[in-house]
């Protein structure tokens, strides 16, 4: 922490320097944890397989066969085909592209609102810590599932179109995501404002922006690095449960949540159960994955919260 | 403490007047209302009705009479059942508790035991399983593991019934009815149990891991106690002394039911209620579902905070 906050005030050649010392020691800590480095790998596969998997596939079209509906995997489709004979690995492909931007976008966007209304409120404190605070309270006090229900029916009534409709569940996502995020960063402010070496930057008469910016935020970025890490997962979790209930990302574009749609109607559930499956295998891997990275990352940079 | 359990009791209200607030205007512009879906009405009668269940009176002055209501201890009543909103509560809330009982139990009893002797044990294989498994729990979708226990062992094997807690168009009664019940509930509450699972063994594994590293710890196994009396006297108490704290974060899952579970497995518990209303635009009963599920968690949160008092004196409030 001393290091990395001395690091904060150093000109941009000796920043780069210490920084990249800072981080290799961390990756070094860290590729000493197997595991971690194994949901990495994971979790690098999966990118890889969604992202670039689907150029390699003849199927990509998503062209409706009707010889081809509801063909038991084979060798042709190595998941199967669905009701329209599309190739199901392809469209598991297709939908992690979905839900894994979902989640990284959603995720991103939790973090800054979170990072910056915390770190205002617990830099100035006052009526903006007040302001923010109580926003924070009371969506926490509303139970989120029903919250993203109702946003999710809202969708609707304002005819957003199919292809929108992602950006802003992960929108939406990110709005019952972001009071946790800003309360922890409003706690560590409220401990880092009162240290040494913020005495020092209020006596060089910084600006406020700086003292934020340049002091104070990038203290909390490791404990931000592991937070968003976990908050990857949460938000592929919630994105799937929204699309499964027809609330989220709907069709034609495809998500692992409203692929596993399919397991609501009866004969596709108890006798086309390759076309629900994988999609929530495809879930539980990704999002185990990137737990047990977070965790493993968590050790590194935030070696006080160890569990 | 009285001065700040006054304020603290003031600012939940505050909390959950604007949280009622909020929700009703996010319900009253959710699409459509409870008349709309209602195909077989004529445009008069639907005016009509909206004119007699007040649904054209202007969003503010709804919440008005609802809160007005609310304050006099009237939910109102459901559209779609036509029973107060409080007696339909009352006859679902048990089967969700039953539930939530029974899996919450079972996930503390579980939990403690496997915690404990993954700590005692820390670094040993059986640790290292425990800690993939923890993982595994925490990354559990919860609707796509209750469809693929469905269909394993309800669907292909016909071990367990796939949904419901009674046999349709069964009459049982006794004993016959209660076997039935536990026969329907055994799948939701092993999801439920497996989900809530990851986070708390975890929990009582590092807090064991923690108190197991303590100088009593030490001094107890040098007074030459005997190793079980260290464990279970000596470690365990304090392992889990600061776990009541979470007992307050318990509350709204108790009673507020499951909406995914008791969907998937078409368990007739409030969740459930709350997602057939959903779909039928309910308001009364979205707004008393949602309210319900808010205090439980205020309460639950003021609860936790005055037993992590408690459980730690040094604490002040």
């Amino acid at each position: 922490m001393e290091a990395n906050s001395r690091m904060t005030g150093l000109h941009e050649s000796r920043v780069q320097r210490q920084k990249s010392s800072l981080f290799r020691q961390s990756l070094k800590r860290l590729m000493k944890n197997k595991l971690a480095v194994a949901g990495f790998g994971v979790v690098v596969c999966m990118f890889v397989l969604c992202f670039i998997g689907p150029f390699f596939s003849p199927y990509t079209d998503n062209k409706i066969n009707m010889t081809l509906m509801n063909k038991a995997p084979n060798l042709q489709h190595l998941l199967g085909t669905d009701a329209l004979g599309r190739d199901i690995l392809t469209r598991v492909m297709q939908a992690g592209r979905i839900s894994l931007t979902v989640g990284l976008a959603s995720m991103l966007l939790s973090v800054f609102i979170g990072a910056l209304l915390g770190a205002i409120a617990g830099y100035y404190r006052g009526i903006a810590d007040q302001v923010i605070m109580r926003i924070a309270d009371l969506l926490m006090t509303i139970p989120s599932l029903p919250l993203l229900f109702i946003f999710g029916a809202l969708l609707s009534e304002w005819k957003v179109r199919a292809d929108y409709r992602m950006y802003i569940v992960m929108l939406m996502l990110s709005i019952v995501n972001w009071p946790g995020l800003a309360r922890m960063v409003r706690g560590q402010m409220l401990s880092l404002r009162e240290r040494e070496f913020m005495q020092a930057a209020v006596v060089l008469g910084l600006r406020d922006s700086r003292k934020l910016f340049h002091h104070l935020l990038p203290n909390v970025v490791p404990l931000l690095i592991v937070m968003a890490t976990l908050n990857i997962g949460g938000a592929i979790l919630s994105e799937s449960v929204l699309s499964f209930f027809g609330l989220g990302v709907m069709p034609p574009t495809p998500t692992w949540g409203n692929m596993i749609d399919a397991a609501n109607n009866m004969i596709d559930f108890q006798d086309h159960p390759w076309l629900w499956i994988p999609p929530g295998l495809s879930i539980f891997a990704t999002v185990i994955a990137i737990n047990i990275f977070g965790d493993g990352l968590r050790d590194v940079l935030d070696p006080k919260q160890k569990r | 403490m009285s001065t700040y359990l006054t304020k603290r009791l003031l600012y939940m209200l505050v909390i959950l007047f604007a949280a009622s607030l909020l929700i009703f205007c996010l319900y009253a512009s959710t699409p459509g209302d409870f008349i709309t879906g209602n195909i077989k009405l004529t445009a008069e009668r639907k005016a009509e009705l909206r004119e007699i269940y007040g649904l054209n009176k202007p969003m503010l002055e709804r919440y008005g009479i609802w809160m007005n209501n609310a304050f006099h201890g009237d939910f109102g009543y459901s559209l779609a059942q036509q029973k107060p909103v409080l007696q339909l509560f009352n006859d679902y809330i048990w089967n969700s508790f039953l539930l939530a009982a029974v899996s919450t139990f079972l996930t503390w009893v579980i939990a403690v035991i496997v915690g404990v002797i993954s700590a005692y044990k820390q670094y040993s294989w059986f640790d290292t399983l425990v800690m993939v498994a923890i993982f595994a729990a925490m990354s559990l979708p919860s609707f796509f593991i209750g469809l693929f226990l469905i269909k394993i062992l309800a669907v292909d094997l016909k071990w367990l019934p796939p949904g419901g807690m009674i046999t349709t168009g069964s009459n049982a009664t006794g004993l016959a009815y209660l076997k039935e019940v536990v026969r329907h509930m055994a799948l939701p509450v092993v999801v439920m149990t497996l989900l809530g699972l990851g986070s708390l063994t975890r929990y009582f594994r590092s807090n064991m891991i923690d108190v197991l590293k303590q100088d009593y710890i030490r001094t107890a196994r040098a007074k030459g106690l005997k190793e079980r009396k260290v464990l279970f006297t000596h470690a365990l108490r304090n392992a889990l002394l600061p776990a009541i704290t979470l007992v307050g974060f318990e509350l709204p899952a108790l009673f507020g039911g499951s909406l995914i579970i008791e969907q998937i497995f078409n368990w007739p518990g409030i969740g459930q209620l709350y997602m057939k209303s959903f779909g039928l635009r309910d308001y009364p009963l979205l707004m008393g579902f949602t309210m319900f599920i808010a205090i439980l968690t205020v309460i639950g949160t003021l609860l936790s905070d005055i037993l992590y008092r408690v459980a730690d004196p040094r604490v002040r409030l």
